[in-house]
């Protein structure tokens, strides 16, 4: 006698069992012993089952879905690869872009899955732990298709080689290393609201418009599939983000002026962080997709603007200096280009001076600073150069003690101006680029006291030793050929040698 | 405000990275010239405290500012300083402490007449 078939049970009978229905309460110990990081924030959760979970996916299916966009990923970066893709790019310019990317974005990809999966371990709901464990899986897959994805410019370009190495030493990367940190050394409800809702919904589209669209139009098929690959994946991150803010919105009022605290902190380090962005859009990407400030209008203030005024109802405001913020859209990429022209010998990818047209594009983009205030800067150091008398800052630079940015922002209202701003915390001076950086030192000055700020420590002797060549061997740069400008780079010389033996082939 | 943190006692065991005695004697020192914007920010300097204050006109400036299209024309008797954001005139003889500098001080310079390339500040 056959039994009975059991009757197949529905998706979401299915997916209630694999989540819920893996929880309990526990007897032998104290559930605060068993989940010791989720209240000492100050967030008052009284009821987890009133989580909503922003997206019900089990993990067979999961699996399915991750297993077949990777099929498609990496049979597109085959195809890149025997067709030799590299050469279909709009200029080797471009790929300085993914070096930053390489080094800036995808050891953080690699933080994030580290620390969503503390929060699978950690989080007392059912629901938020699976989302966590499962976002947590994702960011591995991103890490990884990334290191994919950009392995194949690393056997035709320099800057690549070294990337992990890098992210943990080199002076500008501690700017994306320092926002991370600060992140996962935070509780679990300020890291949801850090990276699940300041970053991946508020900002995210600002770091992957601009990245992805940008690789569409310099011809990089590869970048452009990644992130086709990645963006279901956002998409969940995004709704998490919305949730996690709605669900300790509603639990208890008391959460109110924390999460506040929490929003304009990590908008203001998100807009900082997002500045290196803007200087790729504005000045590295050969063929331009819009401008960052255009970016600016379009990814915050309007859709940003919407998504406040939605979250009003829970007695949530705009970030903090939002308006500051919208101001220095007109300034940031300039100033920040500004910074790496002038430090190219310690940069590891290549600098230039934009060109007359370049120049044009800008002029038009920017009517209201770039002809008065940057125009001048870029046209001073190209008559320099035509001397050659190319100009290299050869002191370090004043960092923020927040963003670890060099204090290079200007005063709001004064573009003449070097914004200055400074703190006393146990005797000891501290300084800010911003009253927004400021700010975030002064609610936690016993975590921002301890920044492993680069400049001072290479001053303490901790970074290879006292001159650039040293430190630079401390980066694991190789010394004219991952830094300075890309005119006479090797980089350069191998595709301007490409592009002349096409041409010859194609008679 | 009291601190946020899960382990009692973390005020205590912070380690403030930058303190003066992790500089071998030095003190970090910042400077800047006003409204020369094309240097990107104030840079940063380990000084003996008991440097002379002229030592920065002598050494430091010819040599990390020299480059400036305006460096020749600057007339250091005119040029307006600033300590920590207050208007000082220092003693060129005297040594930086003397004149008020201390750990991680902020020097600014105004060299009036002087504002940059072609005016832009840059």
């Amino acid at each position: 006698m056959t039994p009975p078939r059991k009757k197949k049970m529905n998706l979401k009978q299915r997916y209630a069992l694999m989540t819920r229905g893996l929880d309990w309460e526990t007897s032998y110990q104290k559930m605060d012993d068993v989940f010791p990081y989720d209240t000492f924030e100050g967030i008052k959760i009284t009821d987890w089952s009133k989580w909503e979970d922003p997206f019900r996916l089990t993990m067979d299916a999961y699996w399915k879905y991750q297993g077949e966009k990777e099929r498609k990923l990496y049979a597109v970066l085959d195809s890149f690869a025997q067709n030799n893709g590299q050469l279909g790019i709009s200029d080797a310019r471009y790929v300085n872009a993914i070096k930053l990317f390489l080094t800036g974005v995808t050891p953080l990809e690699y933080q994030a899955h580290r620390h969503f999966a503390h929060l699978g371990r950690h989080i007392r709901g059912a629901g938020p732990r699976v989302a966590a464990q499962m976002q947590s899986l994702d960011e591995l897959r991103h890490a990884q298709t990334q290191i994919h994805t950009i392995s194949h410019y690393n056997k035709y370009f320099d800057g690549f080689a070294e990337f992990p190495h890098m992210h943990d030493r080199v002076w500008y990367l501690s700017v994306p290393k320092s926002f991370f940190d600060d992140a996962c050394t935070a509780g679990p409800f300020e890291f949801f609201t850090a990276i699940s809702f300041a970053f991946e919904y508020v900002l995210t589209n600002l770091l992957f418009v601009p990245f992805m669209s940008g690789a569409a139009y310099n011809g990089d098929l590869a970048t452009v599939t990644f992130g086709f690959s990645a963006q279901s994946d956002e998409a969940r991150h995004m709704t998490l983000g919305i949730e996690v803010i709605k669900f300790m919105l509603e639990q208890h009022p008391d959460n109110l002026p924390i999460v506040q605290k929490w929003v304009d902190k990590w908008f203001w380090r998100g807009h900082k962080m997002l500045g290196l962005v803007a200087m790729m859009m504005d000045y590295m990407l050969p063929k331009r997709i819009m401008s960052w400030k255009e970016a600016w209008e379009i990814y915050f203030t309007e859709a940003g603007g919407a998504l406040f005024e939605d979250l009003s109802r829970y007695g949530l405001r705009v970030p903090k200096y939002a308006d500051i913020a919208t101001e220095e859209a007109e300034h940031i990429s300039h100033q920040n280009w500004a910074i790496f022209y002038q430090y190219t010998q310690a940069a590891g990818f290549h600098t230039w001076l934009p060109t007359d047209e370049e120049m044009a594009w800008l002029s038009e983009k920017y009517p209201n600073t770039f002809d008065k205030y940057y125009r001048p800067r870029f046209e001073m150091w190209r008559e320099m150069e035509a001397k050659g008398e190319r100009f290299y800052n050869n002191a370090l630079p004043q960092l923020c003690q927040t963003c670890q940015i060099p204090m290079g922002y200007t005063e709001p209202g004064d573009p003449t101006k070097i914004g200055f701003r400074s703190t006393e915390y146990k005797g000891e001076r501290y300084h800010f680029c911003s009253d927004g950086c400021k700010d975030i030192f002064e609610n936690e000055p016993e975590k921002f006291a301890q920044a492993w700020l680069p400049v001072h420590q290479i001053f303490q002797g901790n970074c290879g030793g006292a001159d650039l060549g040293d430190v630079l061997k401390w980066y694991h740069m190789d010394n004219g050929t991952d830094n300075l400008d890309y005119s006479g780079s090797p980089d350069q010389q191998q595709w301007d040698a490409w592009q002349a033996a096409r041409k010859k082939v194609a008679g | 405000m009291a601190v946020v943190a899960l382990k009692p006692g973390y005020e205590e065991a912070v380690d403030i990275r930058d303190r003066h005695e992790n500089f071998h004697g030095n003190q970090v020192v910042y400077l800047h010239w006003e409204e020369h914007l094309s240097f990107c920010s104030a840079i940063a300097f380990p000084l003996p405290p008991e440097m002379p204050f002229g030592a920065l006109i002598e050494e430091l400036i010819p040599t990390y500012y020299g480059m400036h299209p305006d460096y020749q024309s600057v007339n250091w008797e005119q040029v307006e300083w600033k300590i920590d954001g207050k208007p000082s005139t220092p003693d060129m003889s005297k040594s930086l402490a003397e004149n008020g500098v201390g750990h991680k001080s902020l020097i600014c310079f105004h060299t009036p007449g002087l504002n940059g390339y072609r005016g832009s500040c840059s």
